[in-house]
Formats: C-alpha cells, structure tokens, sequence
C-alpha cells in the first residue's frame, strides 16, 4: 500500500525527471573537457608513436648508416632499405622506404636504431590523397625529422631518464 | 686408437690428432677464431681453451694432441670462465661497430660474443686503430676490425702459395700488412674474406650491399672452368648479390677461385638483352618471341632450301649446359646439319676420331694431390684451372716432381723441378724427343703411329731426364692444358703424350676450357661423334673450318666469335658476310650486335637450370638461382620451342631433368667403342723457330662472355688487361721499343696497334697477344707467325 502511494507521488512530480535535469544541470556547470581539435590538441605522452622520422646530427649530417636493423625486426615488413657506400666511403641508405599501409606503430624500428635515426614522432594528424603517398621515402622521413628535431630532441631527453 | 672422455662423454680417436677435431667430430662444440681445419695451427687467439684433468692450467684444444685416457672439459666453470677472460680480451681493441661491418649478422666474434662475452667492457682507455690497407679491387679492408687469428696470412702462406700477408709489428702495434703495398695478385685471394672470422676483409664488390639475413642461398655450379667448383649463389629480391663457396671435399674443398667468386656481376651487365631483337634495315628493333622465332624458323629454312643444309654452321660455347648442347646437336641433326661444334679455340682437329669420349683429367681431382709426378705439358694450370692448380700445388708441397714444358714461362705458385721453354714452332719436337726418350730407355720399339714423328727427333739430357723422372715415379701423370691443346699441332701433341704415358705408366689428363667440355662431347656436339660419342656416319666441319668456309647461316650459341674463337678475324669476317646470323646470347655486343641478324635472349647460368659434367666425370646438376630477366629465358626451352617450330619429332620436354634422363638413358644403352690414341701421325715439317711467332694465351679474366662484364676482375691484379703485345727484353730492343710504346701488329693482312709490355717470361722469337680482348679480335690463328714494327 505506502509502496504504491510513493511511486504515486514521484510519477505525479517528474520525480526521475528531475534526477536526469539535475544530472544534465551538473555537467552543464562543471569544467569542460572539450577540446577545441584543431586549435586545441590533447596532451600526448613522450613515448606517442606517430609518423616516423630520420633524424640528423647537429651538423646535418644524416644519422641512418644503413644497418638494416629496423629492416630486420619490422614485424609488417614495412621497411625497404637498399644501401651503397657512399663517396666519401660510408655506408649509406641509397633507398628508405616505409609503407605506411603496413606500419603497425610498433616502434620496433627505433628501439633497434643503433644510431636514433629511425624514430616515431609524436605526430598523429596525416593522410593521404594519392595512391603511392603511402611510401614514406628518405627524402620525406628527412624532411619531417628536421622540421620536427626539436620536438623529437625533447622527447628522448624526456624519455632518456627511463631507460 | 685413444679412448678419451669430451665432456664425459667416451669417444676414440686417432693418436696425435687435436682435441678440437676431435671434438668437431662428435658435436661438441669450442669457440675458436685462429683454428680453421684446412690451415696449420697457429693457437693465436686462445679462444679455444679448454680444461684437461690433471693438467694444471687450461690448454688450447686446437693444439693439444689427444692422449690416452685424457678427459676434457669444455663447459667446466675453468673453462668458461677461460672462455671469456680470453673473449674480453679480443674485444678490448675490436671496435663496437657491428651496425656498420658487412660481417654482422655472419660474424664469428659476433656469434661468440653472444655466447661468451660480458655485456659491458670494462676497458676505459682509448682503442687502438689501424690504418687500413689496400688490397685491390676484390678485397675491401678495416683494419681496426682485426684479431690477428693469422688465418688470412697461412692462407696466403699454406694454400695461395703467395705469402702477400703478413704479422707486422708486436704486442699493441700488431698489424696484419702487406710487406710491400700492392693488390693481392693470387687467384684465390677471394678465400681470405671466407676466413676471416671478423669483418676486418670483406668482399669489396659486395660492399655495404645488403645484410646476410636479407640473402637467400641457391646452390649452383661454377661455370668458369671444367673443375665445376660447387657454389651458393645468394639472391636478394630475385638479384645475385654474391656467391660463396660450397663445401665439397672431392672438387673444391672449401674454397672457390676469383673467377668463380666474383664473375656474378657479369650477370647483371648492362649490355644483358632482355628482349629478342630482330635486324630491320639495319637496326635493332625489339620484337617478341612469337616474331623472332617466326624470322629465325624461316630464314633456317629458307638458307636450307636454296644452298642445302651444310651451309648452315651450328656452335656452342663449352659453357652451355649438356641439356642445351643435346637440344642443338639434335635439332641441328634433324635438319640434315652436321656442323656442329663447341671447340672454340682448338685448330687441330685431325686425330679427332681417335680421341676419348669425353676430356678427363683421368682420376679423381683428389687423386691429383696424390701424384709423384706431373707433367704440364702448356698448362698455365693455375690461371686456367685455379682449383686445380692448387691440387698440383698441394702434390708440389708433399714432395712430388713438377715438370712443365711450355711456350712461355708461368709464374707457378709451387716449385718446378724443371721448365722447359720452347719456341711454338719446337713445342712438339720436344715433346717428341721427351717420348722418343722414353722407348729408348726401355729399349722397346716405336708404335707405328709415331714412328715416323720420332725419327727425326734427337733426344736431349733433359729429355732424357723427364721419360725417366715419368718412368720412375709410381704415379705419374701428364697434364695437358690450354696450350698443348690451341697449338696447330694439338693432335701430335696429343698423341704423343699418350705414347709417352702408355711407356712410362703415366695417367693423360686433358684439361679443356670451358665449364662443360666434357658434357658437349657426352651430348654430342661435336662434328663427328653424336650423344655419347657415337661415331655419325655424315661427318660436318669443325669450329675453325665452318668460319674458314664462310657458310650462309650460323647458330651460334653464347658465343662471342671476335672474343672467343681461335681465328678471330676470320671468324669475325664470317658472321660478317653470312646471309643469316642467329645469334643465342645473354648479351648484345660485339661482332654480333654488328652483323647479327636475329637475338634470341638466353639467360645465363644462374637464371637456368641444367647440368655440368666436370673434367672428372661427374654429373652436377643446378637449378636457377633466380627468374630470367625481362623476357629472355632458359637456353633449353628456347631450343625446345625452336625444334617444335622447326616441326622436329620429341621435342615435347617439360623439364630439362627430362633432357637430361634422355641423354643418360642413351649414355647407358649406347657402347662408346673405346679410344685408342693411336692417330697416325707424318713426318712433322717444322718452321723454324727463328721466325717470330704469336702465342695467345687467355687470360684468366677475359675467357667467357660473364667473367669479361665483371668489372671487379677486370680490374684485379691478375686481370691480363689492358689488352698489350708482350715480348723479352731482347726482341724490345731490336725493335727499339719500350714499356708503354705504341707497336703495330701484323697478322696476314690484318693490323692492329697494341700498347707494348715487356715481358722476359716470354721466349726469344715469340709475342705473346692475348686472346678476349675486343683490341685483338682482328688477328688471326693464336699460335702462327706475326710481324710487330714500330709505329
């Protein structure tokens, strides 16, 4: 009998109603966590694995000396390397190639980089339009290393204490 | 034999042998880096140190000979920790730069650095480096790398026979060193890369080409020389990278020469015909299969119609395979063809039918090191047959008598017990007297055959000395290489040397040129003789006499006939002037790029499969290492399409395995009715050897159409180039010429000009002029009378 008068009541004043508007009300004051994609971005960690990257040293030479490790461990096979020496006689990569239809952003590649060549910088927003742009070859992994270096540079340093 | 105990295990072996062997022998395995089981011990690395009970310290297995009863601990808590005191201390001075040396991922220090070094290096001080040296254009260096395990210097020592390599210095300053700065000169300096157990010498071609994990390995068979050395071919994306030795204690050891090493690049030469090529007013154009074997059908049969089949000149390179030689003979013979030939740079064929079925060394390569004596009889057996020179060299080495009669004095890697250099024109008198000197000896009669020959001849001490030296040694053998078979006179030569080998019990071994000889004589690609060496009742003319005619048609197959034949100007002038010039070759250039009037593209060896019959007999067979390139393919299936078009009967083959169970079967049911040697030969009307004569000889680089694309041999020590007219100090100064001068050789009424070399190895009256070189392909017969004059 009281249970029916209860449910009586709250079905006559909106009762669950008001639960739920109290719950929007909530959140309608609270502090948002909305970001503003692309003017804002999300925090990412040091360690994000993103587009790759061949890295210099400060004197611009490049790092890669064609070892063919992270050929060697890519789980997808996504890495082509072909190397020759080069005229001053170092070994050289003649040939970079990352599909990146078959990365699996593992990271394999730059942990086994002898050198810190090879690495995945933190960046996540990329696309393609054209078949073929895909194949991310040396002269484009250079490029995002050195328009990226200090990024990359930080990252590592951040990193660094962890390892 | 001693009963020992290896990690308590009890095993026999043989008193005085080491404990490694022994070890090696029953799957136990010592790390080591100076012991390798071909080389003399050196104990220098000390990482095969093991403990022995009751001895006070541990020893080094490589050097300490088995005794009764001993036990041997190579996994003890002494050992191990021997073990890596040692392998820490190889790795003080080796640099940690494993992701730049082309030995990662194959390297021994690598391997054993896994397995007994310590993760970190307590060594603080500075490395030590080394400048590195210059050992030519096959073998790169880092010197840095070195361990000085000395295997590099015993190979040069032990079995290249050229001590090029050396320990220079002590303690810190140890370097290995040339004594005098110069590239490496031997014909199997490519072995010291395979030796060495770091990367401190590795391949130079393949520098920096691609990691040992990337490559696949193809066993495959050398196609340089009659030895037929077993080799892997590595590909890496359907491309040879390299090739190594493969292990086969009864043909090539462990070892492979230069020619066969490095001859891999001549594959992907830019001058590779990828298409078929047909000849429209006077151009190359490309065209495919169906129209190319259309032209070349019709033309055959079009030349068949009008001049009859014995104008149609068929020639193979004695580096094709037996199942493409077979496929040609066969198709050749059922258009009524009989010229069919692979003797490229013979010329004397006259005792032809009564010659062996095959040209055989007559024993087992193995038995070669046996010999008490041998007889080079015009072998340069080292730059013709490197793997057999070091077998010669081996015998010189335990003792043997080595003799050698030439046309010019070679530079052996071994000990001569006596040389003989004679003018061309006196090569078989020589040889005579040497013969005539064994039947006097034995006071027997003279066979009728050379009676005649022998009766002229005064015999001479050393002749006298050699049919003893042969009559004496319990075995014996005569070898008869390059020159004693291009000579005009090859078949006295040749039936000579039997007549002096059945006298004195000496062995005849022939050793011909070219990787197949033996299996173009067995498929029947030869003039006179069909599969197996059955005698063919029409008899066609040989190499020499098909371009002496000037034919209206030839086949000619992977040959280049300016580089490769004997008379190359006549030869040249031939292809030039026939109707009809099909040319199968794996490469467009040259005489035939010129006057040819149809390529089809064949692939070389590594892109087919087939046989090789070595100059021992046996049967090897390979498959290809890798897809033809572009449209060109197999020989025996482009033979195979050809004879189905020619509308010949079973030519229906699937595989050339089924080829070559054809070829077995007849071998197996037709009875090769044995050769006697026994050609008749006349009184010889010798020229006199006043007159100046040309030698030819080719060098070790320049014999085949791949090795002469290789650019890393071209570019060795030993390559024989630049092409040069070589003659003695006496001749230059008659003709007041010097090193570097420009001469103008005459051959008939051919002339080319040659830069000049002198050369004291050659013999009065003579000028040696390399044959292979495109700056030569004018000349004519390689051992005939020439006039050099000053231009």
């Amino acid at each position: 009998m009281l249970k029916r008068i209860q449910f009586y009541l709250k079905s006559f004043f909106l009762w669950e109603l008001l639960q739920g508007l109290c719950l929007t009300g909530r959140y309608l004051f609270k502090r948002k966590i909305t970001v503003q994609f692309p003017e804002e971005k999300t925090p990412s960690s040091a360690r994000f694995r993103g587009l790759h990257a061949l890295r210099r040293y400060p004197n611009g030479e490049e790092r890669c000396i064609a070892c063919k490790l992270c050929e060697a461990v890519c789980p997808a096979l996504a890495i082509t390397i072909e190397s020759e020496p080069r005229e001053d006689g170092s070994r050289r990569t003649t040939r970079y190639d990352i599909d990146l239809f078959k990365c699996i952003y593992c990271g394999f590649c730059e942990e086994s980089c002898p050198v810190d060549s090879i690495v995945e910088t933190g960046e996540m927003h990329y696309h393609f339009e054209n078949r073929g742009e895909n194949i991310m070859t040396k002269q484009k992994l250079l490029a995002i290393g050195d328009e990226f270096e200090k990024q990359i540079a930080e990252a590592r340093s951040e990193d660094a204490l962890f390892r | 034999m001693v009963k020992i105990e290896i990690d308590g295990k009890q095993v026999e072996a043989e008193p005085g042998s080491m404990i490694i062997e022994v070890a090696d022998r029953e799957g136990v395995h010592i790390p080591r880096f100076c012991y390798h089981r071909k080389l003399s011990i050196a104990a220098n690395c000390r990482m095969c140190i093991v403990e022995v009970e009751k001895m006070g310290k541990p020893v080094p297995a490589c050097a300490t000979p088995v005794t009764d009863g001993m036990c041997v601990f190579t996994k003890s808590e002494k050992a191990r920790a021997s073990q890596k005191a040692v392998m820490e201390f190889l790795l003080i001075n080796h640099p940690l730069d494993c992701p730049i040396c082309d030995q990662g991922g194959e390297c021994e220090l690598q391997d054993v650095s896994l397995g007994f070094g310590q993760d970190i290096s307590r060594f603080a001080e500075g490395k030590r480096a080394v400048k590195d040296k210059n050992l030519g254009p096959l073998v790169a260096t880092d010197m840095t790398r070195c361990i000085h395990c000395t295997r590099c210097v015993r190979f040069g020592q032990e079995i290249a026979g050229v001590p090029e390599l050396g320990l220079i210095g002590r303690g810190e300053n140890t370097e290995i060193g040339m004594y005098i700065e110069h590239s490496m000169a031997s014909e199997l300096s490519g072995n010291i890369i395979d030796l060495c157990p770091v990367g401190a010498l590795t391949s130079k071609p393949f520098r920096f080409a691609a990691r040992a994990w990337e490559l696949r390995a193809h066993a495959s068979i050398a196609a340089h020389d009659c030895v037929g050395s077993n080799i892997y071919l590595h590909t890496r994306c359907s491309e040879i990278m390299r090739a190594v030795p493969n292990d086969n204690e009864a043909i090539n050891e462990t070892w492979i020469s230069d020619r066969d090493r490095y001859s891999y690049q001549g594959f992907a030469s830019d001058e590779r015909v990828t298409r078929p090529l047909l000849r429209k007013e006077g151009k190359w154009q490309d065209a495919d299969w169906q129209t190319a074997f259309q032209v070349t059908v019709d033309s055959l049969k079009k030349v068949i119609a009008e001049h009859g089949a014995d104008q149609v000149g068929v020639i193979l390179s004695p580096n094709a395979t037996l199942e493409e030689h077979y496929l040609l003979q066969k198709l050749a013979r059922a258009l009524d063809c009989h010229n069919i030939d692979h003797r490229l740079r013979e010329t004397d064929f006259s005792d032809q039918a009564s010659l062996s079925q095959y040209p055989s060394l007559g024993m087992p390569i193995t038995k070669l090191e046996k010999q008490d004596m041998i007889f080079l009889l015009g072998a340069n057996i080292q730059h013709e047959q490197p793997l057999l020179g070091h077998r010669v060299r081996k015998a010189s080495l335990q003792g043997a008598n080595v003799t050698a009669l030439s046309v010019m004095q070679h530079a052996y890697n071994f000990s001569l017990n006596s040389q003989q250099v004679v003018h061309p024109t006196a090569f078989v008198n020589a040889l005579a007297a040497i013969t005539k000197a064994a039947y006097q000896h034995a006071n027997v009669q003279v066979p009728a055959h050379i009676a005649a020959v022998l009766e002229t001849i005064d015999v001479d001490v050393t002749a006298q000395q050699i049919a003893e030296q042969l009559k004496d040694a319990d075995k014996a053998s005569i070898i008869l290489g390059n020159t004693a078979l291009y000579h005009p006179q090859a078949a006295y030569v040749r039936t000579l040397a039997h007549a002096l080998a059945q006298q004195t019990g000496a062995s005849v071994g022939t050793v011909s040129d070219g990787a197949n000889s033996a299996g173009a004589c067995l498929a029947g690609s030869l003039p006179h003789r069909g599969p197996a060496g059955i005698t063919q009742n029409n008899t066609g003319l040989d190499t020499q006499a098909m371009f002496a005619a000037g034919l209206k048609a030839y086949v000619l197959f992977n040959v280049e006939p300016e580089l490769d034949c004997a008379n190359p100007g006549v030869a040249s002038e031939a292809v030039a002037k026939a109707d009809f010039v099909v040319a199968m070759n794996p490469y467009n250039a040259g005489i035939l790029a010129q006057y040819g009037n149809v390529i089809l593209p064949i692939v070389p060896v590594s892109e087919t499969s087939g046989t090789f019959i070595n100059i021992e007999g046996i049967w090897q067979h390979f498959a290809a290492a890798t897809v033809a390139q572009g449209q060109a393919r197999p020989g025996w299936k482009v033979l195979r399409v050809l004879g189905n078009l020619l509308e010949i009967e079973g030519f229906n083959y699937v595989s050339s395995q089924e080829v070559c169970d054809e070829i077995r079967e007849i071998i197996n049911t037709q009875n090769f009715t044995s050769a006697d040697n026994e050609h008749m030969l006349v009184r010889l009307e010798t020229a006199s050897s006043e007159t100046l004569w040309r030698i030819t000889q080719w060098p070790i680089y320049r014999v085949d159409n791949v090795v002469r694309r290789a650019p890393a041999l071209q570019a060795a020590a030993s390559s024989g180039g630049p092409a040069a007219v070589h003659f003695n100090r006496h001749l230059a100064d008659k003709l007041q010429l010097t090193d570097g001068d420009t001469a103008i050789v005459k051959q008939g009424d051919e002339q080319i000009r040659l830069k000049v070399a002198v050369n004291n190895a050659i013999p009065n009256h003579c000028a040696l002029v390399p044959g292979g070189f495109s700056e030569t392909a004018n000349l004519l017969d390689s051992f005939a009378e020439l006039t050099i004059v000053r231009s």
